[in-house]
Formats: structure tokens, C-alpha cells, sequence
């Protein structure tokens, strides 16, 4: 059978393969997405009251990965045996239609202006001696100035709540102060602030520092955006992360965007198709297109495009290169090629302060998006010199609803015993009585840290599954401790009762067992030298001229913000140059 | 949002959901009602006789009664677990099984070619065999309580293996399911009368709290509902 041929290519049906969708079938392409997973929509995974089932939905896992199919094998060190992530625990990608962007919790940041040039920044600073022995500290290679237009959009597309700072340059709202200027209002004003949030907001004024209202693409009240798909208002039931909205409250690509898209006759959606690879020409300069399983028939088809995007979950894209043939593969020892490279994730810690018991915080109260935080101590928003790290953390109170079954296995904190006789006492009290502060902190890039092909396992496809090796360093704890002891001054002046603090410990080892965030990033990261990065600034690959590879993947640091915002922003980027630049002229927009 | 009070709803598991009740009142007798009435109204269909008493004794360990109300077995944990042993999850369907199964460092999880379902049968058989090498031929359930709780701190410690399974592993694999079981909608078979909702203050799914995001740190005044239309 020939293979059939449309103009693009899109893998993933995620934020990022829907932006990218949407973009060029407005430029007027044919477009086939790709995604592996099942159809979802809110109508049957959002239903009501069947989807507020903790049990079905964040506890097994109904919107996530199903690692029976792939997973990754994970080591912390090079000489260690990887061994299969055989559990989800740690991170959790998505799976089906809206991808990660289904189960998301809503934080919506733009980006710290001075990460985007991180090495430069730091270099400028405190000297290129500054940066530790065997950390690969890089720019994007694309300024904040450039991407303004793109997270305004974004930020219309998601419906996101916020309060500004400035707005082209005059103050117009009590917003972050360390947030850049805007062009525009947030589409929606802030959340609300539940008791936990609003009593953080008035301790850490108190303290000197200063709140915001963290950005939440959870709709503040109704609205319709650019692609003319609605939002209901939200309820704060709490259930975000890990389920589908009832509401339609929460922004998700299977709300916000692909209902505007399957409208459009030139753009095909192809569920159950699990992309096996990249086909290239002879010489590894052109993709032809992709071949991928038909999970439902079994059989494998051959699909070809002029134009093929990468916009799976972070790894998937890494791994799909890797598969491929797409680019060098990156070698640690040799320090040598770059798909692979600069595999970062995030810190996070989560330090907990007890009330009085006439203080009930109700922690079943909430929205993922919204909180109120603090910049005090993130990105170079403060003096680094004498503290010898590179790097921060926002810091804040994300009461985001917290379920039972989570609450309960997670066990009371402090000293209290996690069952038997004890238990229950403590138990109740931490989930009437208490709140949570977490240090959402940046993880830098280091030479032994990196994402190959593992020599031993495979997924039900027969291919190689990916191996991560990843630890945590010196630098990033250092970080995470300096940051959380700046927790503890609010803690105290919110009165509380007792407290805990969470941070990471001197030589800590990743720990696959237990849940720390999804935000894991790099391995396909953009830059401005193909020697150290995959993509160009346009996230086109530096090897393949009409492969564009866009995601987290593409980020050099793991920043203190969750990426969600940044991802859309880039996405948007990437868009507005294929259809501006690229189609005219398809070939490399950088000269390598 | 008003979900009608369920039919089906009987008048102990209504008491059962009373906070008050289990705190003030004279627990230990209803109680042992429920415990007759409960033991009687399941049958396991994938845990053996042996290893039900064991996993009813284990979750009455792991979450016992006291004066903030039941303990687990009450509260249907071991129906729970029961009922999950044939679901996908009960048969390692959401787990990465393929070979080779090599052992490593704990950090790194879960390493064992065992599905929770295969994970208790071992485990448990392994569990009694142990008890009956040390406690003149008795199996875990006959123990007394305090020797069932020393029992389940060694395997928390987990100096020892169950057949292949480290005990620390069989441990946490029970206590989570354990909580699972009190504190999941009712409709898997725990939570029964929702008196584990009822004893966090969890409003279970009413999920609509437009008028409560900031009420200064009051109470929420309302107790919980299942997704059926239970309520207590």
C-alpha cells in the first residue's frame, strides 16, 4: 500500500501538537494528529458526579500513562544499572486526547525574563567561575521581549485569572512585583483566595516579602475565548490535577482549543496511533513522514508529510529523536552530541504549619491554578553572590483540593505515626487544622544528568525504552534549603501552632517511589549553537530542517514556574514563525 | 446542590456516619453488631479463608477503632481490597511487567515480577507461615492484638523477606490499600456508612464550594455525600 501524504504531521494531541494544529490548518494545511492514547472529553471523563471519584481518578491513574505499554528505565548515576519505572509515582505524564494538559492542575506562568539568559545573566553577575564544575548553564536564545505577544495569546486562549504588576510600564495592579511587563490585562481577574492562601498572603507581607496572586488558567468567571469555545466559572471543588473539569473551569486543550479545531475540515484527529518513529531520507537531512501502530488493527502504517512536528510529553519527544535518528545522540563521557542533553526536572518540598483547632482550613477547598505566592527568592530576583548557588524557588500556598485517600496515605506529617494507634488523631488535625507552603524551585543542567536509549528493556512495541539517569546536586539542594528557611518567618507570623519544614537533605537521592512533580524538562533543548543544542530558537531541529520538536523538552534550565505557560508561549512562537517564515522558504531558518 | 438522602441507606450505617456518635457513644457495642452484620453480608471472592482473617485482622491493625470511631475492617477495607484483587490494577495491568526482574536500590521502586493479587498470596502465606514458627502454631489472626501490632512494626521495619516479597513492600502495599479502602467512594466496597469521610470532615462529592472559598476559617457546615447519593 503507498503511503498516504498530507502537508503536516502532528505528534501528541497535548497543549503543545493542538497549538501547533490549530496554527497551521489556520495557514491553511492539511494536518494529522497523532495521538496514542483514547478520545477524551469532558463529557464522559469530566462527568458528574462519576469523575469526583478519587480511588478511579488521581489514585489509579484513570487520565495518566498506562506504563504496562512504555515506560523509562531511571539510574542516578552512570555506573549504575537503570532500572524500569515500573510504577507511577514520581512524575506522571498524561495519556489520550488533552495529553498532560487534561490532568493539569492550572498554574500559569509567563517566565522569569532573567532565565531565558541564565548563563549570560550569571556570567555578567558573578563571573563565568560562578558556575560549578560540570553544570551546563545555557540561554534559550530567545528574549522575553520576543515571546510577550505569544504568552498574551496564550493567556487569552487558556482564560487565565490573574492580577498584573505593570502594563507597558505603568503599574496597574497590586500583581508580582518581580513579573515582567505586560501588553495586556489577564483575560479574567485573580481567584479567589481560600483561608490557607489568604492568611500566607498577610504573614508574608508581614515578613517583607512580596505576595501575588499566583496566574491560574482555572476561569475566574465565564468566558469565551479567541476560538470562540467557552469556560464555566469555578467552583474551587478541588478536583484539577488529575481530572478532567467538570466545571470547565480548568483550561485544557480538549476545552480551549480542539473544539475549534475539529471543525476544520483540512485537520484529521487520529486516536490509538502510537508513533514508532520519524522516517528519514537517505541522508538524514528530510523527514518523509512517520510511521506509527494502529493499536486497533495492530498493523503498522506509513504516513508521509512535508512537515513533521514533535509535541509529545517532554521524554516521549526525546525518545522519539532518539528512535528516529533525529540529530547526535548526546554522550556524557565524550561530552558530545546533544538529543539527550541537559535533562533537567524541578525541585520541590512541601513544609506543612499546624493552626489552632478553632482554625479550620478545609483543605478539600480548592483550585489548582490559584494561591498566592512569592518571587522573593526566585530566578535572580536576589543576590546570589554570597550564597554560592545558581538558581530559586517561587514559594507558596497552591491549596489545590486536597482528597482524602492522598491526605491519608500520605500520612499526618511532623512525627505522627502514619497508622495504628495514633493515627487518626493526628490525621484529623492535619486535615482540618493545617496548610501547606511549597518551594516550586529550578533544577539546573549538569554533563552526567542526560536521556539515552536503555540497552536492556523494551516497551510492547519491541523498541528501547528511554533511559533517564538523573540525581539530585549540590547546587539545587543548596537552593532548596536557603529557600524553604525563608518559609519558616511566615510560618511564624501566621501563628502557627507548630510546624514542618520540607526540604531536600545534603546528598539527597532521587526517589522514584514518591510523587514530586511532573515538570521534568530539557534532553531537546533549544539554543543557539547546534553543538550544544537540538533546536534552533525557532525549535526546529538543527539536523532536520522540517522537524519542529516542541515542548519542555526544549527548556536548558528547569525553572522555578511550572512550564504549562511557557510551553504554550513557545508553542505559539514556533507557530507564528513556520507560517511567517518557514512555509515560504521551507528550509533551516538558522544557518548552523 | 442537593442530592437526595439514598434509599438503600440502612439505619446502622446511617449512626455509623455520626461523628458524634462514634466519639460520645457506646461504640464498642454497635460495634460488634456491624462486625456480625458485616462479616456475614460479604464473601471474598478472591482471598481465601485464611488469608481473609488475616487481611480483616491486618486492616483493623493498620486503622484501628478508638474514640474518633471503627476501624478498617468495620469500615469494609478488606471488602475493598477484596474487590480490587480482580481489577486491572488487582492484576498489575497499570504496571510496567516485563523482564528481566532485577533487584536494586529501593530508591529506584518497585522491582518484583508480582501483582498486587500474587503480592498478597505470597506475602500472607509467608506471613503465617512465620507466625505459626513462632507462636506455637497460630496464624496471625489468632494473635493477640499487641502481638499483631509488634507483628506488623517488624514488617514495617522490613529486616525480613515473605516468601519474595521484602515485608516493607507487603506493608505499605496493605496499609495503602487499607486507607484506599476507608476512604474511597463507597461504591468500591470501603468506606461504609462514609464514616471515614465523616471523620476527616471530607464533603466527599459535593465538590461545589463557591460559597466557601474564604470563610475565614469557619467549619464546613455540611457532611458528606458518594457519588450514588449516600449521605451521613
Amino acid at each position: 500500500m503507498c503511503a498516504k501524504k498530507v502537508d503536516a504531521i502532528v505528534i501528541g494531541a497535548g497543549w503543545a501538537g493542538s497549538i501547533l494544529a490549530k496554527e497551521l490548518t489556520e495557514a491553511g494545511l492539511s494536518v494529522v494528529m497523532l495521538e496514542r492514547g483514547d478520545e477524551r472529553a469532558t463529557a464522559v471523563e469530566g462527568d458528574y458526579p462519576s469523575s469526583i471519584d478519587e480511588l478511579r481518578g488521581a489514585i489509579r491513574h484513570r487520565l495518566f500513562q498506562n506504563l504496562s505499554q512504555s515506560t523509562v528505565t531511571i539510574r542516578n548515576t552512570l555506573d549504575q544499572e537503570a532500572l524500569p519505572y515500573r510504577r507511577l509515582a514520581a512524575f506522571l505524564p498524561g495519556e489520550g486526547v488533552g495529553g498532560a494538559g487534561l490532568h493539569w492542575s492550572g498554574v500559569h506562568f509567563r517566565v522569569a525574563p532573567d532565565d531565558l539568559a541564565l548563563r549570560t545573566n550569571v556570567v555578567a553577575r558573578y563571573g563565568k567561575n560562578f558556575i560549578p564544575e560540570g553544570m551546563n548553564l545555557q540561554d534559550y536564545g530567545v528574549t522575553y521581549e520576543e515571546l510577550e505577544p505569544f504568552f498574551d495569546k496564550a493567556e487569552k486562549v487558556f482564560g487565565t485569572s490573574g492580577e498584573p504588576y505593570t502594563i507597558k510600564g505603568k503599574i496597574a495592579g497590586n500583581g508580582n512585583r518581580f513579573a515582567p511587563d505586560r501588553s495586556d490585562v489577564f483575560p479574567l481577574p485573580a481567584m479567589g483566595e481560600v483561608y490557607s492562601a489568604s492568611l500566607f498572603r498577610s504573614a508574608a507581607a508581614n515578613v517583607g516579602y512580596h505576595p501575588y496572586a499566583l496566574p491560574a488558567a482555572n476561569a475566574s468567571a465565564q468566558y469565551t475565548n479567541p476560538y470562540g469555545v467557552q469556560m464555566g466559572p469555578c467552583n474551587f471543588c478541588g478536583y484539577c490535577s488529575g481530572y478532567d473539569c467538570y466545571m470547565y473551569s480548568k483550561a485544557s486543550p480538549n476545552v480551549n482549543i480542539l473544539p475549534a479545531l475539529r471543525q476544520d475540515p483540512k485537520f484529521t484527529l487520529i486516536t490509538k496511533a502510537h508513533v514508532l518513529k520519524v522516517n528519514l531520507d537517505a541522508d538524514k537531512k528530510k523527514a518523509t513522514g512517520v510511521s506509527y501502530l494502529d493499536l486497533r488493527t495492530k498493523k503498522q502504517v506509513e504516513l508521509d508529510a512535508d512537515l513533521v512536528i514533535i509535541s509529545a510529553f517532554q521524554f516521549h519527544n526525546v525518545h522519539l529523536m532518539l528512535l528516529s535518528g533525529i540529530g547526535q545522540p548526546y554522550d556524557p563521557q565524550q561530552n558530545t552530541g546533544t538529543v539527550g542533553r541537559n535533562f533537567v526536572y524541578q525541585t520541590i518540598t512541601t513544609s506543612r504549619a499546624w493552626l489552632s483547632p478553632k482554625q479550620y482550613t478545609n483543605l478539600f477547598v480548592g483550585a489548582g491554578g490559584a494561591g498566592v505566592a512569592i518571587d522573593d527568592f526566585n530566578s535572580m530576583n536576589f543576590d546570589h553572590g554570597p550564597l554560592g548557588f545558581v538558581g530559586g524557588s517561587p514559594v507558596w500556598v497552591n491549596q489545590a483540593g486536597v482528597k482524602p485517600i492522598a491526605a491519608a496515605t500520605g500520612g499526618p506529617g511532623g512525627k505522627a505515626p502514619t497508622w495504628g494507634e495514633g493515627y487518626k488523631e493526628a490525621m484529623v488535625d492535619t486535615y482540618r487544622h493545617s496548610l501547606t507552603i511549597d518551594a516550586h524551585g529550578s533544577n539546573m543542567a549538569y554533563r552526567d544528568v542526560y536521556l539515552d536509549l536503555d540497552p536492556t528493556y523494551s516497551n510492547a512495541y519491541g523498541q528501547p525504552l528511554l533511559r533517564m539517569t538523573f540525581n539530585w546536586k549540590d547546587n539545587d539542594i543548596r537552593m532548596n534549603q536557603y529557600v524553604v528557611g525563608k518559609i519558616e518567618p511566615i510560618i511564624k507570623a501566621m501563628g502557627a501552632t507548630k510546624y514542618s519544614l520540607g526540604m531536600l537533605k545534603d546528598g539527597e537521592v532521587f526517589d522514584t517511589r514518591r510523587y514530586q512533580t511532573t515538570h521534568l524538562g530539557g534532553g531537546a533543548i533549544m539554543g543557539t549553537d547546534p553543538k550544544t543544542s537540538c533546536v534552533n530558537r525557532y525549535l526546529q531541529s538543527w539536523d532536520v530542517s522540517n522537524v519542529f520538536v516542541i515542548g519542555a523538552s526544549a527548556f536548558p534550565q528547569g525553572m522555578g514556574y511550572n512550564p504549562t505557560g511557557m510551553v504554550a508561549a513557545l508553542a505559539y512562537w514556533a507557530a507564528y514563525h513556520i507560517r511567517t517564515t518557514y512555509l515560504k522558504n521551507p528550509g533551516p531558518m538558522v544557518q548552523a | 446542590m442537593k442530592i437526595p438522602s439514598s434509599t438503600r441507606r440502612n439505619f446502622t450505617a446511617g449512626l455509623l456516619g455520626s461523628a458524634s456518635f462514634w466519639m460520645y457513644g457506646g461504640h464498642k457495642v454497635w460495634a460488634d453488631a456491624l462486625q456480625s452484620e458485616s462479616a456475614q453480608s460479604y464473601n471474598p471472592k478472591y482471598f481465601n479463608h485464611e488469608e481473609w482473617l488475616f487481611l480483616n485482622a491486618a486492616c483493623a491493625r493498620i486503622f484501628p477503632a478508638d474514640a474518633h470511631g471503627p476501624d478498617a475492617a468495620l469500615l469494609g477495607a478488606p471488602e475493598f481490597i477484596d474487590r480490587q484483587m480482580d481489577t486491572p490494577y488487582g492484576h498489575g495491568e497499570l504496571w510496567y511487567m516485563s523482564g528481566p526482574f532485577k533487584e536494586g536500590a529501593p530508591n529506584l521502586g518497585y522491582q518484583l515480577s508480582l501483582p498486587p493479587r500474587d503480592l498478597y498470596r505470597q506475602a500472607i502465606a509467608a506471613a503465617n507461615a512465620y507466625v505459626r514458627d513462632h507462636h506455637q502454631g497460630q496464624t496471625f489472626a489468632q494473635l493477640a492484638i499487641p502481638e499483631q501490632i509488634a507483628l506488623l512494626k517488624v514488617f514495617e521495619q522490613g529486616k525480613m523477606a515473605l516468601g519474595a516479597v521484602p515485608a516493607h513492600t507487603f506493608f505499605e502495599q496493605l496499609r495503602q490499600n487499607t486507607l484506599e479502602g476507608v476512604f474511597s467512594d463507597p461504591l468500591y466496597g470501603g468506606n461504609k456508612g462514609l464514616a471515614g469521610w465523616t471523620l476527616l470532615g471530607f464533603p466527599g462529592a459535593r465538590a461545589d464550594f463557591m460559597d466557601w472559598v474564604n470563610q475565614k476559617g469557619a467549619p464546613y457546615p455540611f457532611g458528606p455525600v458518594s457519588i450514588s447519593g449516600e449521605t451521613a
